[in-house]
């Protein structure tokens, strides 16, 4: 044992263990030189640059992914990482999410008079969590990515300090986040208590090798709970509404997707790899599935801030998305993973656009505000009215093929019930995201909200995501093929994992206890 | 034998420090029910074989975190809590739900955990064994959370630092 | 590991012990056979220094909390040094490297709360941090 032992701490990692970890390192490294460049520079000017920095930091992000992705796929740091096409693809989503919310950030800052160095920096330390999370297979590390992503939030969403909403936003979500959190953490606890383990791979060996204890449900439970409050899924939604109207705009834009994302690929890989052999975790989707979409549409219906609105329509849409879960993982990962990334561009750019027609302190928020917008800002409103529209599944947006697709993944699954929640709840829907088209074409405003010229910043972030909706609109065969190739990595029901070498720790584990059995 | 008494009543000790904690009003009195929470526990892993997560404990929890606790409480000078009227639906519902979910809980470890006991000192728990794990097999995210560690530093300095500064004020418009 | 893992720990248990009888002895032996011969200078709240005056209900500079937040920071970083310490020789440089980035990644946030002027205690602070 001891001469093993030393052999195997001989081990160090090897250049592509670096390589599987080289997004986070980009950002981590980014978001360190934001943090010591704020602490020099002169406050004045140095506002500009480090939001420069920080985008060259979320692109350099997006330039390692793809580095990642000419790499043979495989594992990293002692199983600790697994960089797939599953993994790429959620890194991808997540940087550039994050290039695109620094992107509206700029003027919004200047507008709101932000201190805007931790705002940066803050953002790209929570892209590293983010990162991790879609790429960590190690329940302890998904745990602390989950926790970095979390607490960055936290704090992004009190950074308007002047207006109370904001830090009651800020306070509310920690709380209750952390509440969460503590969730999955006995969940995590409870799974190592029935598998000895907290590698997934590990995890689903020692579950589909034989008796299921139920301990090993309550574990999975627990961290769906967990899991089900960070992407605001019913029943744990119930903050999502004031977090969203009180966090900055731009903030609401970056947590509504990118962490929403991350957790969705957590989700992903813990149901499908951990849960393959048990089927029954089908009604729990299904109910939480039906419960989200139904209570975030029809309390979208009376709202009046815009703000409010879209955190309910953030519910609704972790339903749809959740419905791909109760579906068959083969037609089910794919059209989640689609899902999850038409929504990002969608709900960034309408974020993007409240963003920059809110005004110094998000004063233009409400349903009047928007009335007439058609025709003081003909630009503005076509752009919105193009995320609205994806956000209904109008053809030829984004939001369209991502309904088609986990709909009739539900379908192949035989999941008529939920299939038929879901049109009905798409159809309600389509009434609220139209009373804001309605109401910026139709309507004549009672007081003129002014609208300022759309800045550099905020225009191209607007641009990217109208491309980005459009192109998975009209041609989402790409995403698709990508995310379709992703579920063979994902391994799920039937599929061979144990063709790995034993987790090392797992077998000091085991050698441990067989000693004290025999003990 | 020996072991079982003192793990139950430590055990009990935790729970009544707990309960203790939510219905004290002051403040401090809440705090020093903490310490008391905080420092069986420490107990519990100590005669569970953790030894190093029982360190860790008395040092971080019992040590820094409460002492800041305290600290933070005697310098608000906090006053006893008013007692308000909770809400009847939450304690209906809220007493009886927790019961019911810590004896479930229970049971579910007690009968169907699927595990067999395991002799004390088996599992790591010796610093040796935890610095193995920590500074091999765990090191990726040994090494994230230092990324954890600076964002609350920021977060402390954001949060603490006045409005005014943290809005700039070059710009009035 | 010998045979009876809590014998152990009755060492620190007796220590324990042994601490609490002689905390409460001192205590006991001084009420019991101590002097007691008030004058008004010891019946004052402080035996030296100034007199309290006005309430101790003052708003107190959030320096405080935050100096206090960013000790447990350093503190939770100075725990991971201990089980570092013992497993050393083992990791060999390696070791080595591992808690340098660790540790260097911690000194940009000391970094930062030191520009920042965090532990700036003078008038100099309020330029630039304003706490």
């Amino acid at each position: 044992m001891a001469t093993s032992l030393n052999d195997m701490m001989q081990t160090v990692p090897q250049w592509s263990d670096y390589i599987r970890i080289l997004p986070e390192i980009v950002l981590s490294l980014f978001g360190m030189a934001v943090m010591m460049l704020d602490a020099v520079m002169d406050e004045s000017k140095s506002q500009k640059a480090l939001g420069a920095v920080a985008l060259i930091g979320a692109f350099g992000a997006i330039g390692a992914t793809l580095y990642q992705a000419q790499y043979p796929f495989g594992y990293g740091f002692w199983e600790m990482v697994r960089v797939d096409a599953f993994s790429i693809f959620f890194h991808f989503i997540v940087a550039a999410v994050t290039a695109v919310v620094i992107l509206a950030s700029f003027e919004y800052m200047e507008v709101q008079r932000i201190r805007a160095g931790e705002y940066y920096g803050l953002i790209l330390f929570g892209a590293v969590g983010m990162s991790l999370m879609s790429s960590a297979v190690e329940l302890v590390l998904i745990f602390i990515a989950l926790e970095i992503s979390s607490i960055a939030t936290y704090i992004l969403a009190g950074f308007r300090r002047r207006s109370a909403t904001s830090s009651e936003s800020s306070l509310k979500y920690f709380l209750l986040g952390s509440f969460a959190t503590a969730f999955f953490l006995y969940g995590v606890a409870l799974m190592f208590g029935a598998t000895g383990s907290t590698s997934i791979f590990a995890i689903s060996r020692s579950l589909e090798s034989g008796n299921i204890s139920l301990l090993a449900y309550a574990g999975l439970a627990f961290m769906f709970v967990g899991l089900g409050f960070k992407v605001a899924a019913a029943p744990f939604h119930v903050w999502t509404p004031d977090v969203y109207e009180g966090a900055p705009s731009p903030v609401v834009a970056f947590m509504s997707t990118a962490p929403k994302a991350a957790v969705f690929a957590v989700l992903l890989r813990v149901i499908f790899e951990i849960n393959s052999p048990v089927p029954t975790r089908m009604w729990l989707i299904w109910i939480v599935a039906a419960l989200s979409m139904t209570i975030g549409n029809i309390a979208a219906l009376v709202q009046n801030n815009v703000k409010r609105l879209l955190a309910y329509s953030s519910i609704a849409h972790a339903g749809y998305i959740l419905v791909a879960f109760a579906a068959l993982p083969s037609s089910g990962i794919p059209a989640a993973m689609f899902y999850t990334a038409a929504y990002a561009a969608m709900n960034v750019g309408a974020f993007a656009v409240i963003s920059h027609f809110g005004g110094e302190g998000e004063r233009y928020v409400t349903m009047e505000d928007y009335a007439g917008l058609g025709k003081r800002s003909p630009l503005l409103a076509v752009t919105l009215t193009i995320f609205l529209l994806s956000l209904i599944g109008i053809p030829a947006t984004g939001g369209f093929f991502a309904k088609f697709y986990v709909f009739s993944a539900a379908l192949q699954a035989n999941l008529v019930g939920l299939v038929i929640i879901g049109v009905l709840n798409s159809a309600i829907g389509a009434y609220y995201y139209l009373r804001i088209i309605v109401a910026m074409y139709m309507h004549e405003p009672k007081q003129e909200a002014p609208v300022a010229p759309i800045p550099m910043g905020a225009g191209l972030a607007l641009a990217i995501s109208v491309v980005v909706t459009i192109y998975l609109g009209v041609i989402p065969g790409r995403v698709l093929n990508y995310a379709q190739q992703s579920v063979s990595e994902l391994t799920p029901v039937g599929q061979v994992v144990s063709l790995q070498a034993p987790h090392a720790v797992e077998a000091r584990m085991a050698t441990n206890v067989k000693k004290a059995l025999a003990h | 034998m020996l072991h079982l008494v003192l793990f139950t009543v430590f055990g009990l000790i935790c729970v009544a420090g707990a309960i203790n904690l939510l219905v004290q009003t002051h403040p401090i009195n809440s705090a020093l029910s903490l310490v008391v929470v905080m420092g069986s526990l420490a107990v519990e892993y100590l005669l569970l074989g953790a030894e190093f997560v029982a360190a860790v404990q008395v040092i971080v929890y019992a040590g820094a975190i409460m002492v800041l606790f305290v600290f933070v409480i005697m310098l608000l000078n906090a006053g006893a809590e008013e007692r308000s009227k909770g809400s009847i639906v939450a304690l209906m519902l809220g007493v009886p739900g927790m019961l019911v979910g810590s004896i479930l809980t229970a049971w579910v470890l007690v009968k169907h955990s699927g595990t067999q006991p395991v002799a004390l000192g088996a599992l790591p728990g010796h610093p040796k064994d935890i610095a193995q794990l920590l500074f091999h097999d765990f090191l990726l995210p040994f090494e994230v959370t230092s990324i954890l560690v600076l964002i609350a530093i920021m977060g402390a300095v954001v949060l603490a630092s006045r409005p005014e500064s943290i809005e700039k004020t070059k710009k009035e418009n | 590991m010998p045979d009876n893992y809590f014998a152990r720990y009755l060492p620190l248990l007796i220590h324990l012990v042994i601490v609490g009888i002689v905390a409460c002895g001192m205590v006991l032996l001084s009420w019991l056979i101590g002097w007691r011969r008030p004058t008004r200078a010891k019946m004052a709240p402080y035996e030296c220094g100034m007199a309290p005056i006005g309430d101790a209900r003052e708003r107190f500079s959030v320096k405080f909390y935050l100096v206090a937040m960013l000790f447990i920071l350093f503190d939770v970083e100075a725990v991971f040094l201990y089980p570092w310490a013992i497993i050393l020789r083992d990791l060999k440089m390696f070791g080595f490297w591992e808690m340098i980035v660790y540790i260097d990644i911690v000194l940009v946030g000391f970094f930062y709360i030191w520009k920042k002027g965090v532990l700036d205690w003078g008038e100099a602070s309020m330029k630039r941090g304003g706490f």
